[in-house]
């Protein structure tokens, strides 16, 4: 999956991961693709429900052992 | 304006306490719908973090002037960061210290009676959660049923009350949460026992709890009764001829599920048994003391969760099912979902997995759901 622009969350505990991941995609255009990683477990249930919210679309999530990665659309 | 902690303890006293409040919960709105901080005289606001990142103006209309205001969330950040927003607009709220997770975490011990023999029982309420565990003490020795993984809660305690642990008892290889009774007997030197039927997978050291089993602390004694059916190896442990510590088999207003370890068809029968014919040859004046409750209704004034055996037979739904076939289609069809994890809870609880405390913490998230209604 490849993404227009990748954000390090890691390490970071809620509600850092959302809030850093808003700024990113404020200063992105409509249709281009974040990927985040995060290892805060509660990023994942936040990150979709925040992306539905928002108006954009959660295209995948993977784990790569302690890292969750999420690749978001922006709409 | 600086924002207040409070924590787990002081809103468990307020739940108890039937005290007035209003929850701000900043959690995702399935986390809410799942699991949240139960009470009678509670109000909420349910408003996902994410939704406030550009201010919270909006929401200080729909916050009430005449309760004290509590903003929740799962650990804490997303509550401080919002009750600080709050702060900075005037409103004065307090968070949540550790969020759902110490909510979830917190033990508050109820004295539920004395034994005839000398002594005491306490049951340890988990508010968050709904487990319930069990300590008796008598002559400086004390007796440990269905502990919760806060061992420190336990071992605590009964220092302070001067009472040495001999016997640590499970109920059943629980799914719904870890235990915290192999840790306990580890810390302690006393003996660690589980109903063999259930510890067939079981890696580590026990001592097999048969029914008729009998053990004394102090002047007192505890002895198990075999009572199958929301695992195959449940046990009940009946105090003094006082207590009837029903595990997962009965609670206060529902009655356990057979069908945690897969097997419903072949345990409901199981249930039946024990609910209808085990449990109906003993003493009435028996206190009920379950491992779970579900509602908080279910609470007592005093917080403690409790009923004698006669009033279940006249009150509990579950107990009042004549007709069988109704009877087994009640506790095998449209059962409530499966505790969060459950089956890593009870690999974990064999001994097959040892989860590090984050990922256990993790692990047992939301509700019980260990009864069928």
């Amino acid at each position: 999956m490849t993404a227009d622009k990748v954000l390090d969350a890691k390490g970071l505990a809620c509600p850092m991961p959302i809030v850093k991941t808003r700024k990113e995609m404020k200063d992105m255009d409509s249709g281009q693709v974040l990927e985040i990683q995060a290892t805060d477990k509660g990023a994942s249930a936040d990150l979709t429900a925040w992306a539905k919210s928002g108006g954009h679309e959660l295209l995948e999530q993977q784990i790569d052992g302690d890292v969750l990665k999420f690749w978001i659309k922006k709409g | 304006m600086s924002v207040k902690a409070t924590t787990a303890a002081q809103v468990a006293r307020k739940v108890m306490d039937n005290e007035p409040l209003f929850i701000l919960d900043v959690r995702n709105g399935d986390a809410f719908a799942d699991w949240k901080i139960e009470g009678g005289n509670i109000q909420y606001l349910n408003i996902p973090y994410f939704d406030l990142l550009d201010g919270v103006e909006e929401v200080i209309d729909q916050l009430p002037k005449d309760r004290d205001i509590l903003v929740v969330c799962a650990k804490e950040g997303s509550s401080i960061m919002v009750a600080d927003m709050l702060a900075d607009e005037g409103v004065e709220t307090a968070y949540l210290s550790g969020g759902m997770k110490a909510w979830s975490e917190h033990l508050e011990p109820v004295k539920v009676g004395d034994l005839k023999d000398g002594g005491e029982l306490y049951q340890f309420v988990r508010i968050g959660k709904g487990c319930l565990s069990y300590m008796a003490i008598s002559g400086g020795e004390a007796a440990v049923i269905d502990a919760t993984r806060m061992t420190d809660v336990f071992l605590n305690f009964a220092q302070e009350k001067g009472a040495a642990i001999k016997h640590v008892f499970d109920s059943h290889l629980h799914a719904d949460h870890i235990s915290g009774g192999r840790q306990i007997a580890q810390a302690t030197g006393a003996t660690y026992y589980l109903p063999p039927a259930d510890a067939e997978e079981v890696v580590f050291d026990y001592t097999p709890l048969e029914g008729g089993f009998e053990a004394a602390f102090g002047s007192s004694k505890v002895e198990a009764l075999y009572s199958p059916g929301h695992t195959i190896g449940s046990t009940s442990f009946i105090i003094n001829d006082q207590y009837l510590m029903t595990g997962d088999i009965l609670f206060i207003d529902s009655i356990g599920r057979p069908d945690l370890a897969g097997l419903a068809e072949d345990w409901v029968g199981d249930l039946r048994e024990s609910l209808y014919s085990r449990y109906q040859a003993l003493a009435n004046e028996l206190v009920v003391l379950p491992a779970h409750f579900m509602i908080m209704d279910e609470l007592n004034e005093d917080g403690s969760v409790a009923k004698k055996l006669g009033d279940l037979f006249n009150e509990n739904h579950g107990l009042n099912i004549e007709d069988e076939q109704e009877f087994r289609d009640m506790v095998t069809k449209n059962l409530p979902p499966q505790p969060n994890a459950y089956e890593d809870i009870r690999k974990t609880n064999m001994g097959k997995m040892t989860p590090e405390d984050e990922m256990q913490r993790e692990m047992e998230i939301g509700p019980n759901r260990c009864a069928v209604r």
